[in-house]
């Protein structure tokens, strides 16, 4: 990419955010202050923008071959990749959205982030290690290893899709209504104004500049994070007991919010929740890919420790965010509840706890701060996202599957930006259109699908000697289609988005993974072991190999050598 | 990787130390976090009347909250335990492996 058109890039994103900001300030006159706060934060998050593309430009200059652009030539270091990987996992929805559950709840809000963290030590065991020594681009390059590429490449491409339009769309619908409360930017600009920066730091930086992007981001959450926490703490001299004795004085639930309450309903209900994050995380396609971008083994298991670390270190502190914000907000209904009124809710809803305590704490300046810092985490986690959407459309459906294996490395990643493009306009439609609905049980059904579908071919194409491709791709799509289903079928879409009426869903539990995971893993068992084609001779006779160079690192994709 | 470095690998005793040590440290670490984690939740699901009771007569926080904030700080820790063992010991193991298998 030349100098000027990066120069002109800028210009336009500035241009957009301003513009965006022109809008707004016109737009509804009975909320003065509110304004004048929307324009720190516009301020701020303009500086982000503007630091960000000057990396996209730096980046652009080192994506010239596809796996510069899938990995960042698999050159990022253990540390960093760590942080990147915290900063693509810790979304808008876990900071906002748990410090928003600990403000309401309590103790539940923690049980809640609990489950948000448990998927690490799996992949770390199980997974980290493995994916690097068999991997190279995509998390299919592992679970296809020794299979039938075409089958296993397309189960898989559509794995990783299907989850990511999911999570994507969760993510959309969540940036605009957040940036039209925090910026005061209509709905559809919003959408249109992240999916034009997320598109241009993917198109142009590829890996390189999605990883720094996340870096940059993660770092700025953890600092404002540990500030919020650290200056709730100092108002009780950094006794924790002090900050949950007033809390429960001032909430309307008084001491229940120290114990737990509605949010585990049956014991079947929570081991499924609980299978789903537990296991989901390990099959999430952006960050399975996140560990294809460093050196080797070493360095993959070095990153999955930070990465840990961060993150729970991260909700710890959103614990805290939410008991200060009890304690900071409540007693001032005047200040920040609509019409000054408990009973009518916080100033933009349910999720701005942590939005509000940091301008109760840090004024005008630090919630501009805050704000773009929430802008910036869904950036992040939704580039994170199309990069991820994008190689499994041209490195395993493009190159594999239709090109079967032949296709050179400037067409492969002609296609990639092609699909980004794509990808990214597609999101915006989605964006809006899905701007009305409920988009709550997404997520959840993301992690759902990777955990039923994507993570028991991978665990079991790579530990199990008589997996075979039909077994994979058997369990996977029952995985798929029964996580899929069984949601449908359950309260948080049959009632609450179908409108049916209460009571009627037929599937009476918060998650399908015990039974969707569960079939996966015991239809890839049966059919496998019934499989006695040539084929499936074939392929057990390559698991030594395959276990071999999973275990050594000997044979292993090396870096591209930046 | 040709066939023959695959045999001379799983002719060689280290290569089955190494995979036997580092899988059942994975395993036995995976059942900790189990506990871990199910313990709590079930804990949860269970007993809730306990998890509520005060850590001491005249407090207010209840023993769920440091158990909950232990059941995270444990998890980073199980992580990073695995992480430096396999990085040094056998991350050790391995490479003398790899260098007696291609002299």
């Amino acid at each position: 990419m030349s100098r000027i058109t990066t120069r002109q890039l800028l210009g336009l994103a500035l241009g957009v955010v301003a513009a965006g900001g022109a809008l707004a300030a016109g737009a509804d006159l009975g909320t003065t202050q509110k304004q004048a706060t929307n324009w720190v934060a516009i301020a701020m998050f303009a500086i982000f923008v503007a630091i960000t593309l000057g990396i996209t430009k730096w980046a652009a200059a080192r994506t010239k071959t596809a796996a510069d652009f899938y990995t960042a030539g698999g050159g990022i270091t253990g540390f960093q990749n760590g942080l990147a990987i915290a900063g693509d996992y810790m979304s808008a929805a876990s900071f906002l959205g748990i410090s928003g559950l600990v403000f309401a709840n309590g103790f539940d809000g923690l049980i809640f982030s609990i489950g948000w963290l448990v998927g690490w030590p799996v992949i770390t065991f199980l997974m980290a290690e493995r994916l690097r020594n068999l991997g190279k681009f995509t998390f299919a390059d592992v679970a296809a290893y020794r299979f039938s590429q075409v089958p296993m490449r397309s189960f898989a491409a559509t794995g990783s899709l299907v989850v990511v339009a999911f999570y994507m769309i969760a993510q959309m619908v969540g940036a605009g209504q957040l940036i039209k409360v925090l910026f005061g930017l209509d709905y559809t600009v919003a959408v249109v104004l992240v999916g034009v920066l997320m598109m241009c730091y993917v198109l142009f930086g590829g890996m390189t500049a999605t990883t720094w992007v996340q870096i940059i981001k993660a770092i700025m959450l953890l600092a404002g994070a540990t500030f919020l926490a650290v200056m709730v703490l100092l108002q009780f001299g950094f006794s924790p007991e002090a900050l949950f004795t007033k809390a429960v004085e001032v909430h309307s639930k008084k001491d229940a919010i120290m114990g737990p309450g509605a949010l585990i309903k049956d014991p079947v209900s929570a081991i499924s929740v609980g299978m789903t994050l537990m296991f989901g995380t390990a099959g999430l396609p952006h960050i399975l890919m996140r560990f294809f971008t460093v050196p080797n083994a070493k360095e993959a298991r070095k990153s999955v420790g930070w990465a840990t670390t961060w993150i729970g270190y991260f909700y710890i502190l959103t614990f805290i965010i939410g008991f200060g914000a009890i304690v900071n907000l409540v007693p001032h209904p005047e200040l920040y509840y609509v019409d000054g009124d408990l009973a009518k809710g916080l100033r933009g809803g349910g999720n701005m706890p942590a939005i509000l305590l940091s301008e109760a704490l840090g004024g005008n300046l630090f919630l501009g701060f805050i704000s773009a810092v929430a802008f910036a985490t869904i950036l992040a986690v939704v580039a994170g996202l199309t990069l991820s959407g994008a190689s499994a459309v041209s490195h395993d459906l493009y190159a594999t599957v239709f090109k079967h294996g032949n296709a050179d490395s400037a067409s492969e990643l002609r296609v990639s930006k092609i699909t980004t493009l794509c990808l990214g306009i597609f999101a915006v439609f989605l964006g809006i259109a899905f701007e009305k609905e409920n988009v709550a049980y997404m997520v959840m059904l993301a992690f759902a699908i990777a955990c039923s579908a994507n993570f028991p071919v991978l665990f079991m194409s790579v530990l199990w000697k008589d997996c075979t491709t039909k077994g994979a791709v058997a369990g996977g799509i029952v995985g798929l289609v029964l996580s899929v289903g069984l949601t449908i079928v359950s309260q948080s879409v049959w009632e609450a988005v179908l409108k049916n009426p209460k009571g009627s869903a037929w599937f009476p539990y918060s998650s399908p993974a015990i039974f969707s995971m569960t079939a996966a893993f015991v239809v890839i068992y049966l059919v496998s072991k019934m499989d006695t084609s040539a084929q499936a001779k074939l392929e057990r006779s390559l698991y030594p190999a395959q276990k071999v160079r999973s275990e050594t690192g000997l044979g292993a994709a090396t870096a591209s050598g930046h | 990787m040709n066939e023959d470095i695959v045999a001379r690998i799983e002719a060689n005793p280290k290569y089955h130390e190494l995979v036997s040590k580092r899988n059942s440290f994975g395993i036995l670490l995976s059942i900790l976090m189990i506990i871990n984690y199910y313990g709590y939740i079930l804990l949860i699901a269970f007993n809730k009347q306990w998890l509520s009771t005060k850590l001491a007569a005249g407090w207010t926080m209840s023993i769920g909250v440091p158990l909950g904030i232990g059941v995270i700080i444990i998890t980073i820790v199980l992580t990073n335990v695995y992480v430096r063992r396999a990085n040094s010991e056998f991350d050790d193991l391995n490479a003398e492996l790899i260098k007696e298998v291609t002299k």
